[in-house]
């Protein structure tokens, strides 16, 4: 088969001779096959999200179970089919012994059902947060060792009530990531009392808002923003310049640094806007610190510090080779050892303990934040509150979460 | 017969016999002039038109999975030939209409939808219709929407067709984008497996490279027939001049729809088989971005003869797998599209027209005029 390759790459010039040349390994090498979207909306993200996987492979020495690791890298453009398409490169020509990607909800669900395909090669998440990925029909090779959208925002329902949010509008883009977000409020918010009277469902990238804005009732609470960067951004503007003044309350992707450097007359009202997620910029623990300082040591061109997906593709990188020390790089019979230590796998990463359930999805620490003004006048999020060990059902019982169904459009529901 | 020909042809009046064989139609009053005992059928025509070279390649291509690894097989031959099919509408379309219309991925596209949802999915919108019920009724539709896109479109010219192609294009992707009840909305449809026939898997790789290649093969040789055929002929007359073509009795807006329903059908097979080969069908597949993809194989291979399609589709596969591996990963794309722009710019007819220059050179020129084609699209 290779030299077919070869005849191919003589018939096409020098397009591809490196696929050629680069296939001489030792054999004390393995191959780790690292997808992210360094292609289309996400590219940034997934720029970033290499930097994550760089990062943990080069504290590790570039070594694991004692042998020397090689990264070869794929990209996709945050659409299911490309991301097949590099994993299956990835996977059956580039003869990868682990995967690591993809990076976003869609794609992972693809690579999933894709991974039933290759038995004998192990799948590892990396930053996609789509709850069908383990929940419905999951893969016995298909690992996740970080929590999803919809355990992100756990704990955030139960703190908009505590701050007096009974009835709230909801606004969040149209598609699988915000779903799971909406969920993961709503599960405990609606359980607790409270009303999310009204849902509007965007797509994503909308510029305009005005008919949005102009169906927000005037007796609710609060407003519950699950959009993404330059959206938020929008969103906010239109609705200070329509006279808005209700209070906000945030998703995992709402409150970033764009947000937070918005220069509206509303800026002030920012203040306290609560927001969840799997980690957060001001975290006050040395683990933390010391990740965000080696990040900040090996990437002059780096974001100011480590974004959501370099976070994620760190922990993801870091109990891949975790694992493999464990097996001591014994990759025999199926990777089915490999596997089971993976499964048995606990360590601390940067934002609390990492661990998986049975469905190898994460299970772990989920901080709810709230917008503060430091000594400076900058804003940031400041950590008010960690939920400890999230699971995949929302802290519901299986019985339950399972009446509920995964988060969609119209689920949950309580006008 | 080439469209410089054609011209000459039409231009000189009576014309040689052996020029104007191929323009006889019998019902046609222009035709009735011509000399009839030189009629050959088209069929014969294109048959006669098969090379060694021909048969070679084509051996090439069914020994292919043999000598291939699966992922060669099936991502890079399977996917070429299907992509290239779709292609292959639309340098039909353009080559021969002189028509270049953006629309050919969204008419893959509802042929996809349509096995979707007549088909099999795990989304509860999909009907559950027996697999070949759901792919014809597919094509049905597709080439019904094509000939509604064609029906719009052909009053128009050159910019301005590519203009409203890539609106009815753009407006079916946010169609499938924000539609819940019948296009799934942003997920798209999941798990649409390729049916089982024989106690084979068709989307394994071997069957699903032969199935590819048999209905690419099928589609590259009704273009063969069809553009020695009455109609291609016309075509090619509609192309270089339509107003003479509508004085000689020609229904031309009637030859152009037709093309766009002929044009149809092939990029349905081949939407069918992308949808098979990604397993699912999402808004993605019929974005701005693959709509240009399909452009761009088009152009890439050359829009003279129906062979540049796959061509295109070749290189274009191989570029998209593997630039990644030549140069620094956030700059792949800077060498696909450094490829395409340095083949476009040298060679105006893509890697058709490359070939032609370069096999030219080794024969005496005499070959030269026979390639090349009027009528740039």
């Amino acid at each position: 088969m290779r030299s077919r390759s070869c005849l191919l790459s003589t018939l096409m010039g020098t397009a591809i001779v490196a696929l050629c040349a680069g296939v001489a390994h030792a054999q004390e090498t393995i191959k780790i096959g690292v997808l992210a979207t360094l292609e289309g909306p996400f590219a940034a993200g997934g720029q970033d999200s290499m930097r994550g996987a760089d990062l943990a492979l080069k504290l590790h020495n570039g070594m694991a179970g004692g042998k020397k690791i090689e990264f070869i890298k794929g990209s996709s453009d945050a659409s299911p089919d490309k991301a097949v398409a590099a994993t299956r490169k990835l996977v059956e020509q580039d003869k990868v012994d682990i995967m690591i990607g993809p990076l976003s909800g869609d794609e992972g669900i693809a690579v999933k059902n894709y991974s039933k395909t290759q038995p004998n090669i192990t799948f590892v998440n990396g930053s996609s947060g789509a709850q069908a990925t383990t929940l419905v029909d999951p893969s016995p090779n298909f690992f996740r060792f970080h929590t999803e959208g919809a355990q992100w925002m756990v704990g955030l329902g139960e703190h908009a009530l505590s701050k007096g949010y009974k009835k709230v509008f909801l606004v969040a883009e149209d598609y699988g990531f915000p779903y799971s977000q909406v969920q993961g409020f709503m599960a405990s918010y609606c359980k607790n009392g409270g009303h999310v009277v009204k849902k509007a469902w965007v797509p994503l990238g909308t510029k305009d808002y005005s008919s949005v804005i102009s169906t927000i009732p005037g007796d609710i609470d609060a407003l519950v923003v699950v959009l993404g960067g330059a959206d938020a951004v929008n969103f906010l503007t239109q609705y200070e310049q329509a006279g808005g003044d209700k209070p906000m309350i945030g998703g995992t992707i709402t409150v970033d640094q764009t947000v937070l450097h918005f220069k509206g007359k509303r800026r002030e009202s920012l203040l306290g806007t609560p927001s969840a997620g799997p980690m957060a910029d001001q975290l006050d623990t040395p683990e933390w610190k010391k990740f965000v300082a080696d990040y900040k040591a090996a990437f002059k061109d780096g974001f100011p510090s480590p974004s959501l997906f370099a976070y994620l593709y760190y922990v993801s990188t870091q109990a891949t080779l975790l694992g493999l020390d464990a097996v001591k790089g014994d990759l025999s019979g199926g990777q089915k050892t490999y596997r089971d230590a993976l499964q048995k796998l606990v360590f601390a990463g940067p934002a609390g303990e990492v661990k998986i359930d049975e469905n190898r999805n994460g299970i772990g620490d989920t901080y709810i934040t709230e917008v503060a003004k430091d000594s400076t006048g900058d804003y940031y999020n400041k950590v008010v509150k960690v939920v400890h060990n999230v699971t995949e059902t929302l802290g519901l019982s299986k019985e339950e979460f399972q009446k509920m169904g995964l988060g969609s459009r119209d689920v949950p529901n309580c006008p | 017969m080439s469209a410089a020909q054609w011209r000459r042809a039409m231009n000189s009046g009576a014309g040689r016999s052996s020029t104007l064989r191929t323009v006889a139609i019998p019902t046609e009053p222009a035709a009735r002039a011509a000399e009839p005992p030189r009629l050959l059928p088209p069929v014969v025509a294109a048959l006669r038109g098969i090379r060694p070279h021909h048969l070679i390649v084509l051996a090439a291509l069914i020994i292919y999975p043999l000598v291939a690894s699966p992922f060669f097989t099936f991502q890079i031959g399977g996917q070429a030939l299907a992509l290239g099919l779709i292609a292959l509408s639309l340098s039909f379309l353009g080559g021969q209409g002189g028509m270049v219309s953006l629309a050919q991925q969204s008419v893959a596209g509802v042929a996809g939808y349509m096995v979707a949802i007549f088909g099999t999915s795990i989304d509860p919108i999909s009907l559950h219709w027996p697999w070949w019920l759901a792919v014809v009724a597919a094509l049905l539709i597709a080439t019904l929407f094509a000939t509604f896109v064609g029906w719009l479109s052909v009053r128009t010219e050159g910019i301005y067709t590519i203009m409203i192609t890539l609106a009815i294009g753009v407006a079916f992707y946010y169609l499938t984008l924000q539609n819940y009840s019948l296009f799934a909305g942003h997920r798209g449809f999941n798990q649409v497996h390729a049916p089982t026939v024989f106690d084979t898997n068709l989307r394994d790789a071997v069957p699903f490279y032969y199935l590819a290649l048999a209905c690419a093969v099928a589609g590259y040789g009704f273009i063969q027939y069809l553009i020695r055929a009455p109609f291609g002929i016309a075509l090619q007359g509609v192309r270089d001049n339509p107003r003479r073509m509508r004085a000689l009795g020609y229904n031309v807006t009637g030859h152009r729809v037709a093309a766009y329903s002929v044009a149809g059908l092939l990029a349905a097979v081949g939407g069918v088989l992308m949808v098979w080969y990604n397993n699912q069908i999402s808004p993605e597949s019929t974005g701005l971005g693959a709509m240009i993809d399909i452009l761009v194989i088009a152009v890439l291979g050359g829009l003279s003869r129906p062979i540049g399609a796959f061509l295109g589709a070749i290189v274009f596969v191989l570029l998209q797998n593997f630039a990644i591996d030549l140069i620094a990963r956030e700059r792949f794309n800077l060498v696909i599209g450094g490829v395409f722009l340095a083949i476009v710019l040298f060679s105006p007819d893509g890697l058709l027209g490359l070939w032609t220059r370069f096999s030219s050179r080794l024969s005496t020129g005499g070959a030269q005029g026979k390639l090349r084609r009027g009528g740039a699209a």
